[in-house]
């Protein structure tokens, strides 16, 4: 248990992604099954202990703190978690069980026995111990890790390609020892049912001016790019399981879609809100994938489906190694068999030669507010990853706006001593109103030259934020713009990035509200 | 109600103030820390060690007259004898016991009851009125031993040779102790400092207390300070100030970094716990110890405190006193 409490810490207030994944490397490589894999459990979210919910664990500590103490301390720390760590009252010298011990011990004991066992694990531990104890047992990890990254070690441990790992992980249980058998070359990959688990998704790669030239249309097929999230349905006896592209199970936030599909299938599609298949924007579905339940209301107002674009496996058939135009017949043979509420299929956009699909993709993006297109090499196999020449996407050209600096923040890790994170805004009458923030789109000179900028045109510090002079203008590339109660200004920009420093351009000339009204659509 | 002193740490028999944050024709100071011991005063009264340390921060003339007091000895103004007790807080940091009628009232300044070489050690003193700090106050606050703690940043300074430590420490008192207690767990390599710590660690050293060789932070070769430990104040280790050093690992000291979430926030890769002041078990034991029926709370989270005081059957109250440092800093420094 001590030797996971110190992974958690350094993982915690290691602000380097990349001594991360060393201390997750030395840690899945020196410490023995089944522990191993019960971090890995826990890390990657796979582990609920499903008796202990954060009330019982403030029931354990009311037993041992007055409550009133207790609610000024919660009231200063602010993260339950940590309160209760912090505020046991007894210390500990003893060794506390293994991680698996642990984790064992809290799922064998019954409700009524929880808070005393829960207590003797806390007086056994030492205060950091006790932090990891309690971030285990409610599973709120929020140290900043995601199952990439701990996958991600896994593999730079082993040498498996990050694919191969995921394309077995839904398959697997804790304590995962066939999968440390298999990265350790002991065993064989892992044998599991290929059909009712999540697959990696296939990528695309943005198109660039000069690769058409080496491309024939008739090669392509191309789809509307929609702008919602990618999410892969795997549809079974088993039920429906809905994964983003990370291969988080998100189907639990939205019953509406995984409730009425009905078939066997693994599709790809885009996740959207909107009555009859009528998409709404991105800030709508937004509104839905915030929340981790749905209300009645929300599903009502914001009814969620897929916009399905390819088929992986038939039935429990494997279809990805056929060409996308055998599955795309495939996977209109399957709509046609098992009509869908909440499934449609995305449409194919017909196109003479490059120049009439540019027409298409302007007036899509004009009208309504498309993305771009998707370009698909008609031969194309599906293939996990961004492999190159199949899949192209094709967005249209980015907005931008001249915005002027208004704050600067401090960046993390090897940014930490550079203002690195920029706040911009437009005019509006004779102030300037903020519409945005972006920390990247800069070159690391450009870093260093506006980092000094800053310091010599500060007005005001607050905290890790600089107020500096209205006088430096960046041209601001986004892809979109939406109305936004939260903003002074009413208007948020999607994706904003620093295209261009304009240190010639003075102030005055930068855009006004009034300009934004072109962009939100 | 007859106190010797009013809810200002105002002490009217002798018309004194003690820590004042304004300029006062005579005050009393506990100890050197910038929201305790301000320039200005007509008199001050305070430790030797104190008088040295204002005179190093602000000037020789920052007072208009200095009269120095050792510990434990009484001296008698209009009739009220006053003396000073270590607080253990920092280097000539004391607690002012006034008496007066059979009365005894304390004023504790900051205060710490763990030994510390670098500051003359806590000792408890009886009074009939405590006037306490709580920058600690609330059960959350469990200080862990300081051996452990450096014992945690030599272990990281070992397994990551390419890299330098910058300690966050304040330049009075903290910096000091971190030094002393790297030197007694074994560390004799000489220990790299910024320029804001330079001169308060030579008055230490000249006032006896031994630190080992210090050098200048500034000026090395980057190559040079791999596998280094420098202590500088808590803004510099994130700021520019940090660029000249390689892959630095940013460590703070302070009681604060029990809190992770806080550590993270402030972007504090290895925080270490080591304070200057009570936690919150010592509050409760200097308060109990010291048999007083009053207690006055003053300096940080005064609620819960006040709130236990009332639990044991004491008479508690909250100070609010302007100019001292509530969130985020030790003594203001």
């Amino acid at each position: 248990m001590k030797r996971f409490a110190d992974l958690l810490e350094l993982l915690a207030l290691t602000p380097s992604r990349l001594r991360k994944i060393e201390a997750l490397k030395r840690y899945f490589t020196e410490v023995p099954d089944p522990d191993r894999g019960i971090a890995l459990a826990v890390l990657t979210g796979e582990m609920d202990i499903r008796n202990v919910k954060p009330a019982l664990l403030r029931e354990t500590v009311l037993r041992e703190v007055d409550d009133t103490l207790f609610a000024l301390s919660y009231d200063y720390v602010g993260d339950l978690g940590e309160t209760i760590a912090l505020i046991w009252p007894h210390k500990g010298e003893g060794e506390l069980p293994s991680l698996s011990e642990t984790v064992d011990l809290l799922n064998r004991t019954s409700k009524a026995e929880l808070p005393k066992v829960i207590g003797g694990l806390l007086s056994q531990a030492a205060i950091h111990e006790r932090w990891a104890l309690v971030k285990l047992a409610t599973g709120a990890l929020r140290i900043g890790v995601s199952a990439r990254l701990a996958k991600t070690a896994l593999a730079e441990m082993s040498g498996v390609p990050l694919q191969d790992i995921e394309e077995v992980w839904h398959g697997l249980k804790p304590p995962y020892q066939n999968l440390f058998a298999w990265l350790e070359g002991k065993a064989a990959r892992p044998d599991i049912d290929h059909a009712a688990r999540f697959h990696p998704m296939m990528l695309s790669n943005p198109i660039e001016d000069r690769d058409f030239e080496k491309l024939d249309p008739k090669d392509f097929s191309a789809e509307w790019k929609w702008d919602g999230i990618r999410v892969q349905l795997v549809m079974g006896p088993q039920g429906v399981s809905m994964f983003s592209r990370t291969g988080d199970d998100i189907g639990g936030s939205f019953p509406d879609v995984v409730e009425n599909a009905v078939g066997e299938a693994v599709l790809d599609g885009e996740l959207l809100v909107g009555h009859d298949f009528d998409a709404k924007s991105f800030n709508d579905l937004q509104q839905r994938l915030n929340r981790k339940v749905a209300s009645g209301k929300q599903m009502q107002e914001l009814p969620a489906f897929v916009r399905v674009y390819d088929i992986l496996f038939d039935g429990r058939e494997d279809v990805r190694a056929l060409g996308w135009e055998e599955r795309r017949v495939r996977l209109e043979k399957w709509f046609a068999a098992h009509p869908q509420t909440r499934l449609d299929i995305s449409e194919i956009l017909p196109f003479a030669d490059w120049e009439d699909l540019g027409r298409l993709r302007r007036m899509g993006a004009d009208e309504h507010g498309h993305e771009g297109v998707m370009l698909k090499l008609r031969t194309s196999p599906y293939v996990p990853g961004r492999p190159k020449g199949f899949w192209f996407k094709w967005k249209r050209d980015p907005n931008v706006v001249d915005a002027v600096l208004m704050y600067a923040q401090r960046g993390h890790g090897k940014r930490s001593s550079y203002y690195s994170d920029y706040t911009f805004g437009v005019w509006k009458g004779n102030e300037i109103v903020p519409i945005g923030k972006a920390y990247f789109g800069f070159t690391d000179e450009e870093l260093k030259q506006l980092d000094k900028w800053i310091r010599a045109h500060t007005t005001a510090s607050f905290g890790p934020v600089r107020e500096v002079k209205k006088e430096l203008v960046f041209e601001v590339a986004f892809d979109s713009a939406q109305k936004s109660g939260r903003h002074k200004s009413g208007v948020a920009l999607r994706f904003p990035r620093i295209s261009r420093i304009r240190w010639d351009k003075p102030a005055q000339e930068a855009a006004r509200l009034e300009d934004m009204d072109a962009f939100v659509g | 109600m007859g106190f010797l002193i009013d809810r200002n740490l105002y002490v009217p028999a002798i018309d004194a103030w003690i820590d004042p944050a304004e300029p006062k024709p005579r005050a009393i100071i506990t100890h050197g820390h910038a929201d305790h011991a301000r320039s200005g005063h007509g008199s001050v009264l305070a430790t030797p060690d104190t008088i040295e340390i204002m005179k190093v921060r602000y000037g020789v003339d920052c007072a208009g007259r200095f009269e120095a007091l050792d510990y434990r000895t009484p001296l008698d103004i209009d009739g009220m004898t006053v003396s000073f007790h270590p607080a253990g807080h920092i280097l000539g940091s004391a607690q002012v016991l006034m008496e007066q009628g059979g009365q005894r009232a304390v004023v504790t300044g900051d205060y710490k009851r763990l030994r510390d070489r670098t500051a003359q050690p806590y000792e408890a003193v009886d009074c009939n009125l405590l006037v306490t700090e709580a920058t600690f106050g609330l059960p959350v606050f469990q200080h862990p031993d300081p051996k452990f703690e450096i014992g945690r940043l030599l272990k990281s300074v070992e397994a990551q040779p390419e890299r330098c430590h910058l300690v966050g420490s304040y330049a009075l008192g903290k910096a000091q102790r971190v030094i002393a207690l790297l030197r007694d767990a074994g560390w004799d390599k000489p220990i790299y400092l910024h320029g804001a710590m330079v001169r308060l660690c030579e008055l230490y050293q000249a006032l006896g207390v031994e630190l080992g060789e210090l050098l200048p932070a500034t000026g090395m070769p980057k190559a040079e300070m791999m596998g280094q430990i420098v202590i500088a104040p808590p803004s510099a280790i994130r700021d520019r100030w940090s660029r000249r050093f390689p892959d630095p690992v940013v460590c703070q000291a302070s009681g604060w970094m029990s809190v992770k979430q806080r550590a993270r926030q402030a972007l504090v890769e290895l925080p270490l716990v080591i304070s200057d002041h009570c936690d919150w078990g010592e509050l409760n034991t200097s308060i109990l110890e010291c048999g007083a029926e009053t207690v006055w709370v003053t300096h940080g989270r005064e609620d819960a405190l006040v709130y236990w005081c009332r639990q044991q059957g004491l008479d508690a109250e909250p100070l609010a006193l302007p100019g001292l440092d509530d969130d985020g800093g030790e003594g203001g420094e």
